[in-house]
């Protein structure tokens, strides 16, 4: 089959092809603004019977169904920020969209007619989904998205990163501390409560219950029976799979948005385009961040976890209560980790794996800041979350991960104890 | 409720394909993690590495089966020194990260729609990956055996499949009485000691890494032939840890550790879960969905793997002493 070999060798050719193909435009016909474009699969077929609407900021709303050629147009009234929907139940069985996120985006119409892109997926497998503008404006956006996905993994990864530094855990259980968080937001939030009432009281409960609570039930017990370093990453893998599965018993497979803001109209500041709530939730992450630091540099207690992670028996021996300062930074951490998680879940939505998900990306950037170093987390949060955005530019958006693993690979061969690590055998 | 056929659908999950794919995968992971205390979290880019090599010979390009087979010993070889050599001089939870980071990276390039005419996407690649192994199969058509279930095709993976089993097992009885296998001890209790009388201890790591690393592609190939079908996402990470679950139950640095850990380790959790099918279907438990039975047996196992790693870290044969915990 030397055909298929050939094949394979031109698959970014063809690949470029099969967006294309799922990109054709239809041709303008109406001189009134309108949002057009035309559906079909990765195959090329048209996808018909998709409905597509569009709210204005007034909340009226217009319509448009794809016809036997994949082709739609959603008449405009005016230029303006619109909301773009895809009503995903009126998709054929087998086709999916690329990106979730897709599902509802804002766009700007300046007038006349926009074309928008909608990747669609067949039996699982992925077209290319790809922004139609400039190579500047692209840059810009991907920085933009790039420092909030950086923001969000620093929240993550600072708890992680201080109970490595204090107790030399390498806890592969944090990931479910974002998902712990943004499903007990959900919790809260399904009971009746608004998301900006239940999100501060779910990151409390987090930072006490699962935090706090979990050093207090597990680890610290652990300590005292001197079990392995290595025992006790093991013990954090099967935590992990324990809690993973304990939110799929009680939550299910599926992915769930928040009852509030969850089709927030978008925002376009300049270049930018984004919604008001990651703006708003990446100025929360950077206050929470900023806080965190502060206290690191100013507190007493702050600066007895500095001296911890520095040397825990030194620090022992000139009067540090280690374990208190070991039990501050499990609350502090899982708290920071379950603002990650409901800055994910309301960002994209709660699914039971996305701590899992996310959890490689957050050693990414640990491993690129320096394994324990205090601020390292935060650094490298921000190098990871603008690397892979901006990496799209070349590779296709269902690799970025890709990107970022094979960073940390990269940086484990030239310099092993990250950007900030202080030079000592990790061999 | 019929307790004898829980018992048989149970005791034919323990002895049977799933249950040796996995196997094979432990019984590469104790050479690595349990003889030479090599902490490798990607087992299971290993098992998928083996998986592949058929799908993509005998379907995408259509060549034998028997060429596949040696192209995926190949590839994990490959594939071990590709992951060892930049990794191996690196502390324990440097390589362990590195190499869960590893088997997702190639997760996620197979599954990818860049190589998609190659590794078939996130569909995988799907047919008749084992006919030729199946073409050889002597058993007659009605073969029936008393208490396990399996069908004509499954009973013939299994009998090759817990004969090359105990084949690997016999290996490395073999590997690990040999001067090499007292060196590779060595490196697992003090690097530095054996460094100081001369050995490149590198050098030893490597060959466990991919004397284990092969191994576990045999787990893959099987998987191939016998489920005729390969799936970028069946090698999550979990697999890996599944195998670690297996592995410390029966007893790691234990030569039939493997083994006796595969056969309870799909006992309990196949048991499991039919007796709650069960129970559920005969109206016994009523609080509970059909559905999440499945979430069941998993909180079960990562409970288990906690457990075990704190009160028995041993298992059930092994030997406290003889356990790679404490390296860093």
């Amino acid at each position: 089959m030397l055909k298929r070999a050939r094949l394979a060798m031109g698959v970014l050719l063809l690949t470029s092809i099969a967006f294309m193909v799922s990109g054709s435009f239809s041709p303008a016909s109406a001189a009134e603004s309108a949002i057009i474009g035309t559906l079909s699969t990765p195959g090329g077929e048209p996808v018909a019977g998709v409905v597509i609407t569009a709210t204005d900021a007034d909340g009226v709303i217009t319509s448009g169904t794809s016809d036997d050629k994949g082709v739609f147009a959603v008449p405009l009234s005016a230029g303006g920020t619109y909301l773009v929907e895809i009503d995903v139940a009126t998709l054929p069985d087998e086709i999916t969209l690329n990106d979730e996120a897709d599902a509802s985006r804002s766009l700007l119409v300046l007038g006349g007619e926009k074309k928008i892109l909608i990747g669609l997926s067949e039996g699982g497998e992925s077209g290319i989904v790809s922004v139609e503008s400039g190579t500047t404006e692209r840059v810009i956006q991907l920085l933009l998205d790039g420092i909030l996905y950086g923001l969000m993994i620093a929240l993550g990864a600072v708890g992680m990163n201080l109970v490595f530094g204090t107790t030399g855990l390498t806890n592969f259980s944090q990931g479910e501390l974002l998902s712990l968080g943004a499903f007990t937001a959900l919790v809260f939030n399904t009971a009746g409560l608004h998301i900006i009432i239940a999100a501060p009281i779910a990151i409390v409960f987090c930072a006490f219950v699962f935090g706090w609570g979990q050093n207090r039930i597990l680890w610290r017990p652990l300590r005292r029976r001197k079990t392995g370093l290595i025992a006790a990453m093991i013990v954090s893998i099967g935590l992990a799979i324990l809690l993973r599965y304990t939110l799929v018993f009680f939550f299910g497979g599926g992915q769930k948005s928040y009852e509030q803001f969850a089709g927030q109209p978008g925002l376009e500041i300049g270049p930018f385009n984004t919604t008001p709530k990651a703006l708003i939730l990446g100025v929360i992450a950077v206050i929470a961040l900023t806080a965190t630091v502060t206290w690191l540099q100013r507190s007493r207690i702050g600066k007895a976890t500095r001296a911890v992670s520095d040397n825990p028996a030194l620090a022992s021996a000139t009067g540090i209560d280690v374990e208190r300062v070991i039990s501050v930074v499990w609350t502090i951490g899982a708290g920071l980790a379950a603002f990650a998680g409901i800055y994910l879940g309301m960002t994209q939505t709660s699914v039971w794996n996305m701590g899992q998900r996310v959890l490689l990306v957050l050693f990414a950037a640990v491993i690129l800041g320096g394994l324990g170093t205090i601020y390292g987390a935060i650094v490298g949060a921000m190098v990871v979350g603008i690397f892979v955005q901006l990496t799209t530019l070349v590779i296709p958006t269902e690799m970025k991960t890709v990107g970022a693993l094979f960073l940390m690979i990269l940086i484990l061969m030239v310099r092993p104890q990250g950007l900030l690590g202080r030079r000592e055998r990790v061999g | 409720m019929d307790y004898l056929q829980i018992l048989s659908l149970t005791l034919t999950q323990a002895f049977g394909v799933t249950a040796l794919i996995y196997l094979f995968a432990a019984i590469g992971l104790n050479v690595q993690f349990g003889y030479t205390g090599l902490l490798n979290f990607g087992q299971v880019a290993f098992v998928a590495a083996g998986a592949y090599a058929v799908g993509v010979i005998v379907l995408t390009f259509d060549l034998s089966l028997w060429l596949a087979i040696v192209v995926g010993m190949v590839v994990s070889t490959l594939l071990a020194l590709l992951l060892g050599i930049p990794t191996l001089r690196l502390r324990a939870d440097y390589l362990a990260i590195v190499t869960i980071a590893a088997s997702e990276l190639l997760r996620l390039l197979v599954r990818s729609i860049a190589f998609k005419d190659v590794f078939g996407g996130a569909q995988g690649l799907n047919g008749k990956l084992g006919r030729q192994f199946h073409d050889l199969n002597p058993l007659p058509a009605d073969v029936a055996l008393p208490v396990f279930t399996w069908s004509r095709q499954d009973l013939w993976v299994v009998i090759v499949g817990w004969g090359l089993a105990l084949l690997a097992t016999l290996l490395v009885w073999g590997l690990v009485r040999s001067p090499w296998g007292r060196v590779v001890k060595g490196i697992r209790e003090d690097e530095a000691a054996v460094l100081s009388l001369g050995k490149n201890v590198f050098v030893y790591k490597l060959q466990a890494l991919v004397i284990g690393g092969g191994i576990a592609a045999f787990g893959g190939i099987l998987w191939a032939v016998a489920k005729q079908s390969v799936q970028p996402d069946t090698f999550q990470p979990d697999v890996t840890f599944f195998v670690y679950t297996i592995l410390l139950l029966g007893g790691a640095a234990r030569v039939f550790g493997p083994i006796v850990g595969s056969i309870i380790f799909w006992f309990l959790l196949a048991g499991f879960g039919e007796l709650l099918y069960a129970l559920i279907n005969n109206g016994y438990i009523e609080f509970l969905a059909a559905q999440q039975v499945g979430s069941m047996r998993f909180m079960l196992m990562g409970l288990g793997l906690m457990l075990l790693m704190i009160f028995r870290p041993q298992g059930i044969f092994g030997d406290r002493r003889e356990l790679a915990l404490d390296a860093r």
